[in-house]
C-alpha cells in the first residue's frame, strides 16, 4: 500500500540519512516516556555518587521496587482520576480504613473460622478489602456525579471521615494480621518468588511483549495500513527484552544474608555446601502484584470502551455528554475503581508492617497525585499513562530512599520532594508548550 | 393532544408525512425565553434552512431536537409518531446525526476514536477494535477529504478543515436519516466549503433530511429548500426558497418582516 501515516511518498524503511528524531518516530516510542526513564537513570547515578556506591546495589534497587508497590498500585488509578479532570484526596485515608478492615476482619473472624493459614483467609480478606474500597470509591463518585459536589471537597471531606472511621474500627488499636499466606504481599525474604520462577516470568514477559507486538502487526496487515519498519519492531521487542532480562539479574543478584539462608536451608532440609548457600530473592510478590495491576490498567484505558471514554471525556466533557456517554456512570465507575485500588495498596502495605495501623497510609494521596504527575498526567485532563505514573512512582521514591542513603533528615527530604515535584511539572509544561 | 389543528396553510414542499414536526417548543434559561413556541417542520430529501441573528435561538433549538436539551414544553413528532428524546443517545436512536457548531470533538484523541465516540467497534472479546474502526475512519475520510492523513494523531494537530471533515464523517457515517449541520462551513476554506454544498446535494438525492443552520443567508440560500426564520426565539417565518427573494429573507432576519412569499409565524413583526 502506497498509504503513509505522513503526507510525503512512502519511504523505503531502510533508508542511510536517517536523523535521531525520525528514528525514534519510526520506532513510535513515547517521548516524554523516553525522558522519565532518562531522567530516572540520571537520578539513579547522581545518588549512586553522593551516597557512596550504596544506591546502586541490587538490595536498594530490591528494596525501591518493594517501598514503591504501594504507591505504584494506587497511582494507576489516580491517572484515570485527574484524566478525568477530578482529583482524590482521599486515597491514603482509604487505604488506612480498609487495611484496618482487612486486619480486623483477618484477626477477629476468617482466621478463627477456618484455621490458621488456610487459603481461603487470604483471598476472603482480599475480596472484602477491595470490596470495601470499591464501595467507598463508588460513594464518593456517586456524591461527584450525580449530586454535582466538586471532586476536590468531596475527598477532601474523605480524607477526613475515613482517617476517621479507620480509627473506629479497631478504637485506634494497632492490628496484627494473622495469616501467613496474606503477608507474603508484603515481600520480604519469604514474600519473594527465587531465582527459578523469576526466570519464568522473565520468559514468560519476553514472550508476551513479543506475541503483543506480532500481534499488532497482523491486525494492521489485515487492514493492510502502512506498518512500522521491521527493523524498528525488532528494536522495540528487544529493549523490552533487555529491560526484563537486566531488572531479573538485579532481583536474583540480591541474595539473602547468610544466617537466613542458613535458617532457611534447614527448614527446608537442604545441606549447605562448604563455599555457603546462594539464594537469590527474586521478584518481590507486590512487586509482581503492582506489574500485574499496571498491566491491567493498562488494558483497561488502552483497549476498553470504559477506558476510551475516560480519556473523551477528559478531553471534551461536552462532546462526550453529545455523543452520548453517560459521563456521570463513568465518573462513578473511576472513582470506585480508585478506591479499589487503595484496597489493594493497603493489603500491601499491611502485609509489609505485618499489621494495620491508624497512621498507616498518612500523605500517600500526595505521593500518589504526585507520582501520577510526574508521570506525565496532566491536570487539564485528557492525557496521562498508567506506565508513566507507575515510573512517577518509582521516581518518588528514588529520590526519598536515596536521601535516606545520603542521611538527609526529614524535613529536608520533603523539602526536595516538594521541589522536585514542581520542577517536574514545570519542564512537563515547557515541553507540552514547544512540541505540542 | 395528538390532533393538533394545524392552522398553518402547509408550507410541505412535498407530500407524504413530515420527517420531523417540532410543534411549539418552549425552552427558557433564567427567566430567559431561547426558544419560545417554535414549530418547524422538516421532509425527506429536503435541506431546511434555519436562519436568524446569533442568539435568536437557532443552536438552542436544534440542540432540543439533538438531545442535547430537554425542552420546557411542546411536541417533537419523528415520522409522525411522538418521540421521547431526552439524550442524545436517544436522538441518534431516531436516526438524528448532528454536527455542532463547536464540532464537539474530543482534541485528545484520534479521528477514529472521535467518530466511533460512544459506538465502538468491539472486537469478539470485548475489546476495542481500533484496527477496524481505523480502516472505516480511513474509508470515509477518504470519501470526504481524501487529502486526509493525520489518522494516528490526536485531533488537536488537525487544521480547522481536517477536524470538520472529522465531525461530518461522524455524522453520515452511521446511516442518518436526519442531519442537522449547525455552521457546517464557519472554519472552511472556499474549496471546503464547496465540497461540503456537494455533499449536502448528495446526501438530500439519498433521502436524508437536513436541517442547516446559519447566521449567514449566503451559506445557506442556494442549498435549501425551504428557510425558517428565527428572531428573539420566536419564528419570523418560513419560505420555500423559491418563493422569496434573498433580500426579502434577509429582511425577516433583520427586521422580523415576513414577506408575502412565506408564512408568517409569531415572531414576524405587524406593521
Amino acid at each position: 500500500m502506497s498509504d503513509t501515516t505522513t503526507a510525503t511518498t512512502p519511504v523505503p524503511s531502510s533508508q542511510p540519512k536517517r536523523t535521531a528524531s525520525s528514528f525514534i518516530g519510526a520506532l513510535e516510542i513515547d517521548v516524554r516516556f523516553l525522558g522519565m526513564v532518562g531522567a530516572l537513570a540520571a537520578i539513579w547515578i547522581v545518588f549512586d555518587f553522593l551516597a557512596d556506591g550504596t544506591f546502586l546495589t541490587p538490595r536498594n534497587i530490591w528494596n525501591l521496587s518493594v517501598q514503591s508497590s504501594s504507591i505504584a498500585v494506587m497511582s494507576t488509578g489516580m491517572v484515570l482520576v485527574i484524566v478525568m479532570r477530578h482529583i482524590d484526596l482521599s486515597v491514603g485515608s482509604i487505604l488506612g480504613v480498609t487495611g484496618m478492615i482487612m486486619a480486623v476482619f483477618q484477626a477477629s473472624y476468617l482466621t478463627p473460622a477456618f484455621g490458621f493459614n488456610n487459603p481461603a483467609v487470604m483471598a476472603l480478606t482480599l475480596a472484602a478489602g477491595i470490596a470495601a474500597g470499591a464501595l467507598i470509591g463508588a460513594l464518593h463518585g456517586f456524591i461527584i456525579a450525580y449530586l454535582g459536589v466538586p471532586a476536590f471537597i468531596v475527598t477532601l471531606g474523605g480524607l477526613l471521615v475515613w482517617r476517621g472511621a479507620a480509627w473506629a474500627v479497631a478504637e485506634g488499636k494497632t492490628i496484627p494480621l494473622t495469616d501467613d499466606n496474606f503477608k507474603l504481599l508484603g515481600g520480604g525474604a519469604s514474600g519473594s518468588i527465587g531465582a527459578t520462577w523469576s526466570w519464568i516470568v522473565a520468559v514468560i514477559a519476553c514472550l508476551a511483549i513479543a506475541a503483543a507486538t506480532l500481534q499488532a502487526r497482523r491486525q494492521r496487515q489485515r487492514f493492510h495500513f502502512p506498518l512500522k519498519p521491521l527493523w524498528a519492531e525488532v528494536v522495540t521487542v528487544a529493549a523490552g527484552c533487555a529491560a526484563v532480562i537486566a531488572a531479573t539479574l538485579v532481583v536474583n543478584a540480591y541474595e539473602l544474608p547468610a544466617a537466613l539462608a542458613r535458617r532457611y536451608a534447614q527448614a527446608a532440609g537442604i545441606t549447605v555446601p562448604p563455599e555457603g548457600l546462594h539464594i537469590s530473592f527474586g521478584y518481590a510478590v507486590p512487586v509482581l502484584v503492582a506489574l500485574a495491576v499496571g498491566i491491567i490498567m493498562t488494558f483497561i484505558t488502552t483497549r476498553t470502551r470504559f477506558g476510551r471514554y475516560v480519556f473523551a471525556i477528559g478531553g471534551n466533557p461536552e462532546a462526550a455528554e453529545l455523543a452520548g456517554i453517560n459521563t456521570k456512570r463513568v465518573t462513578l465507575m473511576v472513582f470506585s475503581l480508585m478506591g479499589a485500588l487503595a484496597a489493594i495498596g493497603a493489603a500491601i502495605s499491611t502485609a509489609r508492617l505485618n499489621s494495620a495501623t491508624n497512621a498507616q497510609g498518612t500523605l500517600d494521596e500526595l505521593y500518589v497525585i504526585a507520582a501520577a504527575v510526574i508521570g506525565g498526567t496532566s491536570l487539564a485532563g485528557g492525557s496521562g499513562t498508567i506506565a508513566g505514573a507507575m515510573l512517577g512512582a518509582l521516581v518518588m521514591q528514588s529520590l526519598q530512599s536515596g536521601m535516606v542513603l545520603m542521611r538527609v533528615d526529614t524535613p529536608y527530604q520533603n523539602i526536595v520532594v516538594g521541589a522536585v515535584l514542581v520542577f517536574a511539572v514545570w519542564i512537563d509544561t515547557v515541553y507540552r508548550k514547544r512540541f505540542k | 393532544m395528538n390532533t393538533v389543528t394545524m392552522t398553518q396553510p402547509a408550507a410541505p414542499a412535498r407530500s407524504g408525512e413530515p420527517l420531523v414536526e417540532m410543534r411549539d417548543i418552549r425552552i427558557a434559561f433564567g427567566g430567559i425565553h431561547a426558544v419560545d413556541g417554535v414549530s418547524i417542520d422538516l421532509y425527506p430529501g429536503e435541506v431546511v434552512g434555519l436562519l436568524g441573528h446569533n442568539g435568536a435561538g437557532k443552536s438552542t433549538l436544534i440542540k432540543i431536537l439533538a438531545g442535547a436539551y430537554r425542552p420546557d414544553s411542546g411536541e417533537i413528532r419523528i415520522n409522525g409518531e411522538k418521540a421521547e428524546i431526552g439524550n442524545p443517545r436517544d436522538a441518534k436512536r431516531y436516526g438524528i446525526e448532528t454536527i455542532y457548531q463547536t464540532l464537539a470533538l474530543a482534541d485528545n484523541v484520534d479521528a477514529a476514536a472521535n467518530l466511533f465516540l460512544g459506538r465502538e467497534l468491539m472486537t469478539p472479546w470485548g475489546t476495542l477494535d481500533d484496527v477496524a474502526m481505523e480502516a472505516a475512519t480511513r474509508e470515509v475520510m477518504g470519501r470526504l477529504n481524501p487529502n486526509f492523513r493525520k489518522f494516528k494523531e490526536p485531533v488537536r494537530g488537525l487544521s480547522g478543515g481536517q477536524r470538520q471533515s472529522v465531525a461530518i464523517a461522524r455524522a453520515i457515517h452511521f446511516n442518518a436519516k436526519i442531519l442537522i449541520m449547525d455552521e457546517p462551513t464557519a472554519a472552511l476554506g472556499p474549496q471546503e466549503t464547496a465540497q461540503v454544498a456537494e455533499l449536502i446535494k448528495q446526501l438530500k438525492a439519498e433521502g436524508i433530511g437536513i436541517f442547516l443552520i446559519s447566521h449567514d443567508i449566503h451559506d445557506v440560500f442556494d442549498l435549501a429548500d425551504r428557510v425558517s426564520v428565527m428572531k428573539n426565539g420566536q419564528l419570523v417565518g418560513s419560505a420555500r426558497t423559491s418563493d422569496v427573494t434573498k433580500d426579502e429573507v434577509l429582511g425577516m432576519i433583520i427586521l422580523g418582516n415576513s414577506p408575502p412569499g412565506a408564512i408568517p409565524g409569531p415572531g414576524a413583526t405587524t406593521d
